[in-house]
Protein backbone atom coordinates (compact mmCIF):
# COMPACT_ATOMS: atom_id res chain seq x y z
CA UNK A 1 0.00 0.00 0.00
CA UNK A 2 2.86 2.34 0.59
CA UNK A 3 4.60 2.03 -2.57
CA UNK A 4 1.05 2.23 -4.31
CA UNK A 5 0.88 5.53 -2.34
CA UNK A 6 4.67 6.63 -3.54
CA UNK A 7 4.32 5.48 -6.98
CA UNK A 8 1.05 8.02 -7.24
CA UNK A 9 3.11 10.76 -5.83
CA UNK A 10 6.41 10.26 -8.70
CA UNK A 11 3.60 10.00 -11.36
CA UNK A 12 1.69 13.62 -10.40
CA UNK A 13 5.30 15.05 -10.43
CA UNK A 14 6.06 14.06 -13.64
CA UNK A 15 2.74 14.90 -15.03
CA UNK A 16 3.04 18.54 -13.89
CA UNK A 17 6.51 18.71 -15.27
CA UNK A 18 5.43 17.53 -18.65
CA UNK A 19 2.57 19.71 -18.23
CA UNK A 20 5.11 22.93 -17.46
CA UNK A 21 7.16 22.80 -20.38
CA UNK A 22 4.37 24.52 -22.55
CA UNK A 23 3.42 27.35 -20.49
CA UNK A 24 4.22 30.89 -21.53
CA UNK A 25 7.32 32.52 -20.70
CA UNK A 26 6.62 34.79 -17.27
CA UNK A 27 6.64 38.10 -17.70
CA UNK A 28 6.55 38.90 -20.78
CA UNK A 29 4.36 41.52 -21.94
CA UNK A 30 3.41 40.49 -25.26
CA UNK A 31 1.52 37.07 -23.55
CA UNK A 32 -2.04 36.41 -24.60
CA UNK A 33 -3.45 37.57 -20.85
CA UNK A 34 -2.01 40.83 -21.27
CA UNK A 35 -3.08 41.96 -24.61
CA UNK A 36 -6.52 44.52 -25.32
CA UNK A 37 -8.67 42.06 -27.79
CA UNK A 38 -8.45 38.54 -27.16
CA UNK A 39 -8.98 35.96 -30.13
CA UNK A 40 -12.61 36.55 -30.64
CA UNK A 41 -12.75 39.56 -30.87
CA UNK A 42 -13.90 41.34 -27.01
CA UNK A 43 -11.96 42.99 -24.65
CA UNK A 44 -9.91 41.61 -22.11
CA UNK A 45 -10.47 42.37 -18.46
CA UNK A 46 -7.18 42.91 -17.19
CA UNK A 47 -6.31 45.59 -19.84
CA UNK A 48 -9.70 47.40 -19.40
CA UNK A 49 -9.20 47.57 -15.59
CA UNK A 50 -5.65 49.53 -15.91
CA UNK A 51 -7.37 52.13 -18.02
CA UNK A 52 -10.43 52.92 -16.74
CA UNK A 53 -9.87 52.42 -13.00
CA UNK A 54 -8.93 56.21 -12.15
CA UNK A 55 -11.51 57.35 -14.31
CA UNK A 56 -14.60 55.73 -13.29
CA UNK A 57 -14.17 55.58 -9.32
CA UNK A 58 -11.44 58.32 -8.67
CA UNK A 59 -9.35 55.82 -6.65
CA UNK A 60 -5.56 55.01 -6.67
CA UNK A 61 -5.41 51.28 -5.59
CA UNK A 62 -6.73 49.30 -8.63
CA UNK A 63 -7.37 45.81 -7.20
CA UNK A 64 -9.80 48.10 -4.03
CA UNK A 65 -11.78 49.12 -7.18
CA UNK A 66 -12.04 46.18 -9.34
CA UNK A 67 -12.92 44.14 -5.89
CA UNK A 68 -15.28 46.39 -4.59
CA UNK A 69 -17.00 47.92 -7.74
CA UNK A 70 -16.55 45.58 -10.68
CA UNK A 71 -16.58 42.17 -9.15
CA UNK A 72 -19.02 43.32 -5.81
CA UNK A 73 -20.89 40.04 -6.48
CA UNK A 74 -17.42 37.32 -5.69
CA UNK A 75 -17.23 39.56 -2.38
CA UNK A 76 -20.24 39.29 -1.08
CA UNK A 77 -20.26 35.36 -1.47
CA UNK A 78 -16.64 35.40 0.47
CA UNK A 79 -18.39 37.47 2.98
CA UNK A 80 -21.68 34.81 3.56
CA UNK A 81 -18.81 32.24 3.71
CA UNK A 82 -16.94 33.14 5.97
CA UNK A 83 -19.94 34.41 8.10
CA UNK A 84 -21.19 30.60 7.64
CA UNK A 85 -18.05 28.91 8.70
CA UNK A 86 -17.93 30.78 12.14
CA UNK A 87 -21.99 29.69 12.44
CA UNK A 88 -20.51 26.06 11.92
CA UNK A 89 -18.16 25.92 14.40
CA UNK A 90 -20.88 27.43 16.97
CA UNK A 91 -23.06 24.64 16.12
CA UNK A 92 -20.71 22.08 16.27
CA UNK A 93 -19.21 22.55 19.58
CA UNK A 94 -21.97 22.33 21.86
CA UNK A 95 -22.75 20.69 24.92
CA UNK A 96 -25.44 18.11 24.72
CA UNK A 97 -27.39 18.17 27.90
CA UNK A 98 -29.31 14.99 27.03
CA UNK A 99 -26.50 12.81 27.18
CA UNK B 1 18.10 27.36 -23.34
CA UNK B 2 19.48 29.87 -21.01
CA UNK B 3 16.07 31.62 -21.82
CA UNK B 4 13.99 28.84 -21.68
CA UNK B 5 15.45 28.19 -17.87
CA UNK B 6 15.05 32.09 -17.32
CA UNK B 7 11.21 31.67 -18.48
CA UNK B 8 10.46 28.76 -16.52
CA UNK B 9 12.31 28.73 -13.17
CA UNK B 10 9.78 30.16 -10.55
CA UNK B 11 7.07 26.94 -12.36
CA UNK B 12 9.49 24.73 -11.17
CA UNK B 13 10.02 25.68 -7.47
CA UNK B 14 5.89 26.26 -7.03
CA UNK B 15 5.86 22.55 -8.35
CA UNK B 16 8.27 21.50 -5.20
CA UNK B 17 6.38 23.17 -2.73
CA UNK B 18 3.21 20.90 -4.27
CA UNK B 19 5.00 17.72 -3.90
CA UNK B 20 5.83 18.44 -0.27
CA UNK B 21 2.03 19.66 0.34
CA UNK B 22 1.05 16.27 -1.51
CA UNK B 23 3.32 14.06 0.31
CA UNK B 24 2.76 15.02 3.87
CA UNK B 25 -1.37 14.30 2.77
CA UNK B 26 -0.39 11.02 1.34
CA UNK B 27 2.41 9.46 3.28
CA UNK B 28 1.94 10.69 6.76
CA UNK B 29 -0.44 8.89 9.62
CA UNK B 30 -1.42 11.39 11.84
CA UNK B 31 -4.70 13.15 10.85
CA UNK B 32 -3.34 17.15 12.08
CA UNK B 33 -0.53 16.31 9.85
CA UNK B 34 -2.70 16.04 7.01
CA UNK B 35 -4.32 18.89 7.12
CA UNK B 36 -0.96 21.08 7.71
CA UNK B 37 -0.06 19.49 3.93
CA UNK B 38 -3.42 20.64 2.43
CA UNK B 39 -2.42 23.81 3.75
CA UNK B 40 0.70 23.56 2.10
CA UNK B 41 -0.90 22.66 -1.24
CA UNK B 42 -3.30 25.28 -1.34
CA UNK B 43 -0.43 27.95 -0.17
CA UNK B 44 1.16 26.86 -3.70
CA UNK B 45 -1.90 27.00 -5.93
CA UNK B 46 -2.08 30.68 -4.90
CA UNK B 47 1.62 31.57 -5.37
CA UNK B 48 1.43 30.52 -8.49
CA UNK B 49 -1.59 31.94 -10.11
CA UNK B 50 -0.05 35.27 -8.30
CA UNK B 51 3.22 34.21 -10.17
CA UNK B 52 2.01 34.79 -13.52
CA UNK B 53 0.20 37.92 -13.19
CA UNK B 54 3.79 39.95 -13.54
CA UNK B 55 5.10 41.72 -15.88
CA UNK B 56 8.82 42.83 -16.98
CA UNK B 57 9.91 46.21 -15.13
CA UNK B 58 5.95 46.76 -13.88
CA UNK B 59 4.97 48.32 -11.04
CA UNK B 60 2.51 47.27 -8.34
CA UNK B 61 -1.20 48.08 -9.41
CA UNK B 62 -1.58 51.43 -7.28
CA UNK B 63 -1.52 54.30 -9.95
CA UNK B 64 1.19 56.61 -9.22
CA UNK B 65 1.61 60.20 -10.10
CA UNK B 66 4.58 59.98 -12.28
CA UNK B 67 3.67 56.63 -14.38
CA UNK B 68 1.30 57.44 -16.99
CA UNK B 69 -1.95 54.29 -16.89
CA UNK B 70 -2.48 54.56 -20.76
CA UNK B 71 0.79 52.65 -21.45
CA UNK B 72 -0.37 49.29 -20.17
CA UNK B 73 2.86 47.66 -19.64
CA UNK B 74 3.84 49.90 -16.59
CA UNK B 75 1.33 48.49 -14.16
CA UNK B 76 1.08 44.73 -13.55
CA UNK B 77 -2.47 42.34 -14.06
CA UNK B 78 -5.06 43.41 -11.00
CA UNK B 79 -7.14 40.67 -11.84
CA UNK B 80 -5.59 37.61 -10.23
CA UNK B 81 -4.50 39.45 -7.19
CA UNK B 82 -8.07 39.98 -6.11
CA UNK B 83 -9.28 36.61 -7.11
CA UNK B 84 -6.78 35.62 -4.63
CA UNK B 85 -7.55 37.60 -2.18
CA UNK B 86 -10.91 35.72 -2.27
CA UNK B 87 -9.11 32.73 -2.26
CA UNK B 88 -7.03 33.44 0.87
CA UNK B 89 -10.09 34.17 2.79
CA UNK B 90 -12.13 30.97 1.62
CA UNK B 91 -9.21 28.37 2.54
CA UNK B 92 -8.71 29.99 6.05
CA UNK B 93 -12.24 29.05 6.43
CA UNK B 94 -11.91 25.37 5.10
CA UNK B 95 -9.40 25.08 7.83
CA UNK B 96 -11.40 26.70 10.44
CA UNK B 97 -14.36 23.71 9.97
CA UNK B 98 -11.79 21.00 9.48
CA UNK B 99 -9.97 21.42 13.09
CA UNK B 100 -13.46 21.88 14.74
CA UNK B 101 -14.30 18.13 13.44
CA UNK B 102 -10.65 17.08 14.72
CA UNK B 103 -11.59 18.28 17.65
CA UNK B 104 -14.87 16.43 17.53
CA UNK B 105 -13.15 12.67 16.48
CA UNK B 106 -11.15 13.30 19.56
CA UNK B 107 -13.60 13.60 21.84
CA UNK B 108 -15.55 10.61 20.46
CA UNK B 109 -12.88 8.48 19.64
CA UNK B 110 -9.87 9.29 21.70
CA UNK B 111 -7.25 8.92 18.86
CA UNK B 112 -6.39 10.88 15.96
CA UNK B 113 -3.98 7.78 14.52
CA UNK B 114 -5.88 6.94 11.03
CA UNK B 115 -5.14 2.59 11.30
CA UNK B 116 -6.35 2.82 14.80
CA UNK B 117 -9.24 5.49 13.49
CA UNK B 118 -10.18 2.98 10.92
CA UNK B 119 -10.25 -0.62 13.48
CA UNK B 120 -12.47 1.37 15.98
CA UNK B 121 -14.90 2.31 13.88
CA UNK B 122 -15.73 -1.15 12.32
CA UNK C 1 -5.64 28.01 26.33
CA UNK C 2 -7.63 27.30 29.79
CA UNK C 3 -4.28 27.84 31.80
CA UNK C 4 -2.39 30.74 32.08
CA UNK C 5 1.10 30.42 31.86
CA UNK C 6 3.09 31.37 35.23
CA UNK C 7 5.55 34.12 33.68
CA UNK C 8 4.30 37.80 34.19
CA UNK C 9 6.84 39.21 31.25
CA UNK C 10 4.69 37.77 28.27
CA UNK C 11 1.25 38.98 29.95
CA UNK C 12 3.04 42.19 30.51
CA UNK C 13 4.41 42.29 26.68
CA UNK C 14 0.92 41.53 25.38
CA UNK C 15 -0.77 44.09 26.87
CA UNK C 16 2.17 46.52 26.37
CA UNK C 17 1.46 45.79 21.77
CA UNK C 18 -2.11 44.95 21.87
CA UNK C 19 -3.46 48.50 21.47
CA UNK C 20 -0.20 49.27 19.04
CA UNK C 21 -1.57 47.10 16.67
CA UNK C 22 -4.76 47.60 16.66
CA UNK C 23 -4.17 51.16 15.80
CA UNK C 24 -2.31 50.17 12.51
CA UNK C 25 -5.29 47.34 11.60
CA UNK C 26 -7.81 50.63 11.42
CA UNK C 27 -5.19 52.00 9.16
CA UNK C 28 -4.44 49.41 7.26
CA UNK C 29 -8.43 49.62 6.29
CA UNK C 30 -8.80 53.25 5.86
CA UNK C 31 -5.91 53.72 3.23
CA UNK C 32 -7.43 51.00 1.13
CA UNK C 33 -7.84 53.36 -1.40
CA UNK C 34 -4.09 54.95 -1.52
CA UNK C 35 -2.00 51.50 -0.71
CA UNK C 36 -1.86 47.95 -0.66
CA UNK C 37 -4.86 47.10 1.95
CA UNK C 38 -8.20 47.34 2.56
CA UNK C 39 -10.66 44.90 4.28
CA UNK C 40 -9.78 41.53 4.61
CA UNK C 41 -6.03 42.83 5.67
CA UNK C 42 -7.02 44.71 8.57
CA UNK C 43 -9.85 42.80 9.83
CA UNK C 44 -7.03 40.05 10.28
CA UNK C 45 -4.83 42.65 11.87
CA UNK C 46 -7.57 44.07 14.48
CA UNK C 47 -8.07 39.86 14.93
CA UNK C 48 -4.43 39.56 15.87
CA UNK C 49 -4.18 42.10 18.76
CA UNK C 50 -7.08 40.60 20.48
CA UNK C 51 -6.03 37.11 20.39
CA UNK C 52 -2.35 37.73 21.33
CA UNK C 53 -4.10 38.62 25.38
CA UNK C 54 -6.21 35.84 25.20
CA UNK C 55 -3.64 33.98 24.15
CA UNK C 56 -1.30 34.79 27.05
CA UNK C 57 -4.06 35.53 29.53
CA UNK C 58 -6.13 32.61 29.73
CA UNK C 59 -9.05 32.52 31.68
CA UNK C 60 -8.93 35.43 33.42
CA UNK C 61 -8.74 38.14 30.56
CA UNK C 62 -11.31 36.53 28.97
CA UNK C 63 -14.58 38.80 30.18
CA UNK C 64 -12.17 41.87 30.01
CA UNK C 65 -11.88 42.84 26.50
CA UNK C 66 -13.99 41.61 24.08
CA UNK C 67 -17.07 39.20 25.59
CA UNK C 68 -17.71 35.50 24.37
CA UNK C 69 -21.25 36.69 23.36
CA UNK C 70 -20.46 40.25 21.25
CA UNK C 71 -18.88 38.58 18.72
CA UNK C 72 -21.84 36.97 17.06
CA UNK C 73 -23.97 40.13 16.99
CA UNK C 74 -21.29 41.87 15.49
CA UNK C 75 -20.74 39.46 12.72
CA UNK C 76 -24.34 39.19 11.71
CA UNK C 77 -23.55 43.99 11.82
CA UNK C 78 -20.80 43.22 9.58
CA UNK C 79 -22.50 41.48 7.09
CA UNK C 80 -26.16 43.74 7.36
CA UNK C 81 -23.93 46.30 6.16
CA UNK C 82 -23.00 45.30 2.97
CA UNK C 83 -26.22 43.83 2.42
CA UNK C 84 -27.92 46.96 3.55
CA UNK C 85 -25.71 49.19 0.60
CA UNK C 86 -26.93 47.14 -2.13
CA UNK C 87 -30.51 47.33 -0.99
CA UNK C 88 -30.23 51.14 -0.41
CA UNK C 89 -29.32 51.50 -4.28
CA UNK C 90 -32.55 49.25 -5.06
CA UNK C 91 -34.76 51.87 -3.00
CA UNK C 92 -33.25 54.67 -4.99
CA UNK C 93 -33.93 53.12 -8.51
CA UNK C 94 -30.88 51.87 -9.80
CA UNK C 95 -29.71 47.75 -9.83
CA UNK C 96 -27.95 45.74 -6.74
CA UNK C 97 -24.80 47.01 -5.77
CA UNK C 98 -24.61 50.24 -8.30
CA UNK C 99 -23.11 52.86 -6.35
CA UNK C 100 -24.24 55.69 -8.07
CA UNK C 101 -27.67 56.11 -7.19
CA UNK C 102 -26.12 55.97 -3.33
CA UNK C 103 -29.12 58.84 -1.98
CA UNK C 104 -25.78 61.37 -0.56
CA UNK C 105 -25.16 64.39 -3.07
CA UNK C 106 -22.24 64.23 -4.50
CA UNK C 107 -20.60 63.53 -7.93
CA UNK C 108 -21.29 59.85 -9.42
CA UNK C 109 -17.27 59.18 -9.08
CA UNK C 110 -17.53 60.24 -5.89
CA UNK C 111 -20.42 58.67 -5.05
CA UNK C 112 -18.25 55.30 -6.25
CA UNK C 113 -15.10 56.10 -4.05
CA UNK C 114 -17.67 56.05 -0.67
CA UNK C 115 -19.61 53.49 -1.45
CA UNK C 116 -16.22 51.03 -1.63
CA UNK C 117 -14.95 52.54 1.70
CA UNK C 118 -18.56 51.74 3.29
CA UNK C 119 -18.36 48.35 1.98
CA UNK C 120 -14.70 48.15 3.59
CA UNK C 121 -15.51 49.13 7.35
CA UNK C 122 -18.60 46.53 6.89
CA UNK C 123 -15.77 43.60 5.54
CA UNK C 124 -13.60 44.47 8.34
CA UNK C 125 -15.91 43.95 11.45
CA UNK C 126 -17.08 40.65 10.20
CA UNK C 127 -13.55 39.05 9.35
CA UNK C 128 -12.49 40.43 12.86
CA UNK C 129 -15.47 39.20 14.72
CA UNK C 130 -15.34 35.43 13.01
CA UNK C 131 -11.87 34.86 13.72
CA UNK C 132 -12.34 35.79 17.46
CA UNK C 133 -15.21 33.73 17.33
CA UNK C 134 -13.43 30.48 15.86
CA UNK C 135 -10.96 30.30 18.19
CA UNK C 136 -13.35 30.97 21.44
CA UNK C 137 -15.45 27.99 20.23
CA UNK C 138 -12.39 25.50 20.09
CA UNK C 139 -11.53 26.62 23.39
CA UNK C 140 -14.96 25.55 24.72
CA UNK C 141 -15.01 22.61 22.98
CA UNK C 142 -11.93 21.27 24.25
CA UNK C 143 -13.36 20.01 27.70
CA UNK C 144 -16.70 18.82 26.27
Amino acid sequence: MKYFKALILVAFAALMLYASIDLPYRGDPDNLMHNETSMTGSKVAGHYYIQEAYHDAKTPNMVTVVLGDYRSTDTIGEQVVIFTAGIITLLLLRKHKEE
Amino acid sequence: MMEFIHGHYAYWFILILLCIGLYGMLMKRNLVKKLVGMTIFQASVILFFVSIASKWDASVPVKATSLATDVVANYMNPLPHTLMLTAIVVGVATQGVAFTLLINIYNRYQTLDEQELLDKIQ
Amino acid sequence: MRTEFDSPIILLGARLLSPYIMLIGLYVIFHGHYSPGGGFQGGALLAASILLVRLSGGKVTDPLQIKESITTPMASLGVLIYFGTGFAAILAGGLFLDYEMLPLGMDPAYLRNTGILIIEIGIGLAVMAVLIMIFDNMVRGEDL
